[in-house]
């Protein structure tokens, strides 16, 4: 299947910074990729050349295997960071006007919006205008705004800023119907915790930069430390020089909870055998770096540069 | 294109259901008629007041003729002291006290009233007493009165317009002059009305930061222009039903009272024992219908759009840089002034001689053009001048329009930034 989007050698520049230096990017179909960085790093930028609100100054983008081009403004549904609705306008009105802008007929968008409300059970809304709405009410109408029109790349900005746990869990469960029925989406947060439950895919922009790219499993693999947490009865010391005693801590009575790391690539069995010679093991685990950890291992790495 | 046309109809319809733009489109129409229809009426009163003034007058010269048109006088046979007296209680306007005097300083002449006289009564008086006393001093040099007779002449200067085909038209200069001036004012108010409009409308886009959820369906080149227009077109419509409404009004206000006036009918008989002096009503009517008023709406409506383009665009590039009504006071100033420039133009230069060089200028160079041509067009513009000023209008707004594109795209999405001059030039040296 060809990806939903490819990147290559995107370059901007303002006149004192770069914003993206030579980023390339693979985007498969129907995946959720997380475009992490911290603020500032040309997310952002990134995302307003896709969706054509700004040129790059070099490098192609290709979306579902065609140049990008204007007429693809209807492929693609976006969510800002930074995004509002017209507060003087009407529910239904806003919606229809925003579908018609990404190319819908005003009877298609007409329908469209009212089978969203429906589903959102908003119906009674149609005819509130956005500035009497509590803001949770008009997150659900700027997400209906977004996806309304049935692009098959959806986009967001840090999409649940804003949004209470309740509605986030609403959203959540949209993205992943959205998803199944075949839509690619990016995801553009700092938010650790919603990239490890969302994504599978993760690509990190620091300093204007791609610093990483691939599936959530390849890169917690590439990242992995063969570093493990036992817990054990009985203090011990590793004989072998194969490992290192990262901590030991004493958790209760005489059971403790070790770190330990294999200098080589051990296989977790020969490890576990080596413990037992040494202590009686309640709990073996190994420790998988979090995204946030990888996160901050690089973006921190970088700025050592 | 159909996207840009979305927006305009958008942009309309916002506008036109509001209730303010209701209430100011009927209102104000309403308002026009109803001063003309309060001056009218009031200036009918004080004409049937004025012939009911009585002046009594007390003459101890013996050579004073009573001209009766606009006082009825009454003359007494007292002396002073008991006619003051008898004043006190009488309900006449005045009492006219003529002393013996010499004919060469005839002081002393008194007006007794009750209420201070308008300037205008006093002068009626004064100028009834100069022309006897001129007479008199005539007969005193043994003049003849067949040659005083002669010696009254009335000279009405009639304004004769060659036009171009060579055919004369009958103008009247001080309506010639209030039509531009009216249309100057209109346009400058228009101008600044829609144009505040507009900048207003981005500013709230970009607070409500729906903005960028915009700029993802359409360029925002499309997103200006199509507010502009959309704006362009409010003007236009309030504008037309301005002209529909203050036009009927008007001629029912007119019709209304103009059956009802006085000294129209005096002034038609006067007509027809003189056919060169004109009643002034009917003078002003014919002269009304002497203004090409479909010319005058022609070019208005050219200069109102050239003019709100130049400015829209203008006002659209302050909209888009800064966050708020207030941040943007301090860079009204510059768009301000020409519109000053041109509105004081209007009523120095062009009042003076809506010929001269200056105005000439002002009503060529595109920032001054909509308001100056306007304050000229009703006494005629050479087509040489008009379509140099309307070419230079083109190219002005294509140019601000350029320029403020480019500001506005890099604007609307900044968000927070201290904007100055500087700022303002960087994003318009900026690639797309």
């Amino acid at each position: 299947m060809e990806a939903a989007l490819i990147a290559q050698h995107v370059t901007k520049r303002y006149t004192n910074h770069v914003a993206l230096d030579q980023v390339s990017l693979t985007i498969p179909q129907q995946t959720i990729f997380g475009l992490l960085g911290p603020n500032g790093a040309g997310k952002t930028t990134l995302i307003r050349i896709i969706n054509q609100i700004i040129n790059a100054d070099s490098g192609e983008i290709s979306i579902f295997g065609e140049p990008l081009q204007p007429k693809h403004i209807g492929t693609i549904g976006y969510l800002p960071e930074e995004r509002g609705l017209y507060k003087k306008l009407k529910v239904g009105e806003q919606l229809i006007y925003l579908a018609q802008l990404k190319g819908l007929s005003r009877k298609d968008a007409s329908e469209k919006s009212k089978a969203w409300m429906r589903k959102f059970e908003i119906t009674d809304w149609w005819n509130k205008k956005v500035e009497d709405l509590s803001k949770g009410m008009a997150q659900k109408v700027q997400f209906i705004s977004t996806v309304m029109h049935e692009p098959r790349l959806i986009i967001l900005d840090e999409p649940f800023s804003g949004f209470d746990p309740v509605n986030a869990q609403l959203i959540t469960q949209e993205i992943l119907e959205l998803k199944a029925k075949g839509c690619t989406v990016i995801f553009s947060t700092h938010r650790m915790e919603t990239v490890e439950d969302l994504c599978d895919h993760i690509a990190l922009i620091n300093k204007s930069k791609k610093i990483l790219e691939g599936s959530k499993k390849q890169v917690k693999d590439t990242y992995r430390t063969n570093t493990f947490v036992v817990e054990h009865k009985g203090t011990f010391t590793l004989a072998s020089d194969g490992y290192e005693l990262v901590e030991q801590k004493s958790i209760e009575d005489s059971f403790f909870r070790s770190i330990v790391r294999s200098q080589h690539i051990t296989s977790p069995n020969q490890l576990i055998r080596d413990l037992t010679n040494v202590t009686e093991v309640h709990s073996f685990i190994e420790k998988i770096p979090t995204m946030s950890e990888i996160f901050i291992t690089l973006v921190k790495g970088g700025s050592d540069e | 294109m159909n996207k840009i046309f979305l927006i305009i109809q958008r942009e309309f319809l916002n506008r036109v259901q509001k209730k303010s733009f209701l209430i100011a489109t009927i209102v104000l129409p309403l308002i026009f008629p109803a001063i003309m229809a309060v001056l009218v009426y009031f200036s009918i009163q004080q004409k049937k007041n004025a012939t009911r003034q009585t002046i009594q007058y007390v003459d101890e010269s013996g050579f004073f003729v009573p001209d009766t048109s606009k006082f009825v006088f009454k003359k007494l046979v007292t002396d002073v002291k008991s006619a003051k007296e008898a004043f006190q209680t009488s309900d006449d306007y005045g009492l006219l006290y003529i002393p013996h005097f010499d004919l060469s300083h005839p002081n002393g002449v008194t007006l007794y009233t009750k209420v201070n006289p308008s300037p205008n009564d006093i002068g009626n008086l004064e100028g009834m007493l100069e022309n006897q006393i001129r007479e008199l001093k005539m007969r005193k040099f043994n003049v003849d009165q067949k040659v005083l007779d002669s010696l009254k002449t009335d000279v009405p200067i009639e304004n004769l317009n060659v036009a171009d085909a060579g055919q004369e038209k009958k103008s009247n200069s001080n309506i010639l002059l209030g039509v531009g001036i009216a249309c100057g004012i209109l346009m400058y108010m228009f101008i600044f009305i829609y144009g505040a409009q507009i900048m207003q409308g981005i500013i709230e886009e970009k607070t409500s930061k729906v903005v960028e959820v915009i700029v993802s369906s359409v360029r925002p080149f499309q997103l200006m222009m199509g507010k502009i227009i959309g704006l362009a077109s409010v003007g236009l419509l309030q504008f037309l039903i301005w002209i529909v409404l203050i036009t009927t009004l008007s001629s029912v206000v007119l019709a209304y009272f103009g059956v009802q006036m006085p000294q129209q009918q005096m002034m038609q008989e006067m007509a027809q024992n003189n056919p060169n002096v004109q009643a002034p009503p009917i003078a002003v009517l014919e002269m009304m219908s002497q203004i090409p008023f479909g010319y005058v709406i022609f070019n208005f409506l050219f200069y109102f759009l050239g003019g709100y383009l130049l400015y829209g665009a203008l006002f659209a590039a302050v909209g888009s840089a800064v966050d708020s009504p207030a941040e943007a006071q301090q860079f009204m100033f510059p768009i301000t002034i020409p519109l000053l420039i041109s509105y004081f133009g209007l009523f120095t230069f062009i009042m003076n001689d809506p010929h001269s060089t200056v105005s000439v200028c002002l009503s060529i160079i595109p920032f001054t053009s909509p308001i100056a041509m306007m304050g000229r067009i009703a006494f005629g513009v050479p087509g040489w001048q008009l379509a140099l000023s309307m070419v230079s209008l083109i190219l002005g707004f294509m140019l601000t329009t350029w320029v403020a594109g480019r500001i506005y795209r890099v604007g609307i999405l900044m968000h927070g930034t201290k904007i100055n001059y500087k700022v303002m030039a960087k994003w318009f040296m900026m690639k797309g």
